[in-house]
This record gives structure tokens, sequence and C-alpha cells, in this order.
């Protein structure tokens, strides 16, 4: 087993935290912020997995999970402060 | 050399994550949580994806990696700025320690 997967294992311990704070998180606010911690981790696994597989095309998802995991952000956000989504 | 240097890289990000990550369990309200992690763990996944253009340079790869640096920096923070705007006006209460509260004048009066 090299370094690379050891990193790899913890990035995926880690997402186990983000989802924990999902589960038992005490008000909605709290999950929003585990599901935005996750979806920035998961880059960090797409980018591992680069290195790992050799197949260079798992950089795109990590790109466009970034850009996905940013406007459900907002979109949440904004349906938390009270809003309509067109304004 | 140059994939010592990545893995170096990558080492120091993975770190980063794991405070990040340790913050969003054990702090004690949604604020801390947020602001914890949400700077942890964006300086982290820039590392990562730092090391990843150092070991593969200026290659495809290499450079998609390079441009999701600022992507991630600029969504990252952004999102968690109107994530805590929406906490705090939904009502979420603040830790019973807390100290400084400079936006009761402007969004709940």
């Amino acid at each position: 087993m090299s370094l690379i997967e050891i990193f790899l294992y913890i990035l995926v311990g880690l997402s186990f935290f983000c989802l924990f704070r999902i589960i038992r998180g005490p008000t909605i606010a709290d999950r929003m912020v585990g599901i935005d911690i996750f979806g920035i981790l998961v880059v960090g696994i797409c980018a591992l997995l680069v290195i790992i597989t050799g197949r260079t095309f798992i950089i795109d998802i990590a790109i466009t999970w970034a850009i996905l995991s940013f406007i459900a952000t907002l979109t949440l956000a904004k349906y938390l402060s009270g809003k309509k989504l067109n304004e | 050399m140059n994939n010592t240097v990545s893995l170096v890289f990558i080492g120091i990000g993975v770190a980063f994550d794991f405070f990040g990550c340790l913050g969003l369990i054990r702090l004690p309200d949604v604020y801390n949580r947020l602001q914890a992690s949400t700077k942890c763990v964006t300086l982290g996944t820039w590392s990562i994806l730092f090391g990843i253009f150092i070991r593969y340079g200026f290659t495809g790869v290499g450079v998609k990696a390079l441009f999701c640096i600022p992507l991630i920096f600029f969504a990252a923070t952004v999102a968690a700025h109107a994530l805590m705007r929406g906490a705090y006006i939904f009502g979420v209460k603040m830790w019973d320690e807390s100290v400084v509260d400079d936006y009761k004048d402007e969004w709940r009066a």
C-alpha cells in the first residue's frame, strides 16, 4: 500500500465525519454545513484518484463537482433566509 | 524529485483537511463549525491540487488542477458567507458564551 492510498483512505474516513454532522446536526444549518464541506472533500478525493488509477478524466469530475456544490449551497442558503429563488 | 515535493504538498493538504473536519465535529455551534471547517478544508484542497500540478506539470491534468484552485477559493468562501447569512436570518441561536454579535442591529432589530 503506497502513501497516496493511505491519504485516500484518510480522506474517505473524513467524509464520514461530515456524514456524522449531517445525521446528528441539531439545526438545519448544521446539515448544510456538512454537505458543503463534503462537496469540497470530494474534489480532493478525485484529485488523489487521478494519481492512483492514472485515468486523467477524473479531474473533470472534480471541477464539475466543485461548481455543482457551489450552486447547491447557494440555493440552500437562499431558501434558508426565506426568500424566493429569483430575488 | 517532483514526486517527493508533490507528496509533501498532498500530506500537508490531508493534515489541514483532518483538522478542519475535527473542528466540524467538536465545536459548539454552527458559526464556529462553519468558520473552522471552511477555511481549513479550502486550504487543504488547495494544497492537494497544487501537489497534482507539481507532479504532472503543464499537461492537461496539471492545468486543469491549476484552474480548479481559484474556483475552489471563490466558490467555497462565497458559499460559506451566504450560508452564514442565511442561518443568521433564519434565527439559529449563537453559543451561550459567544461574546460579539455585530449583526444584531442590522438583521434582528
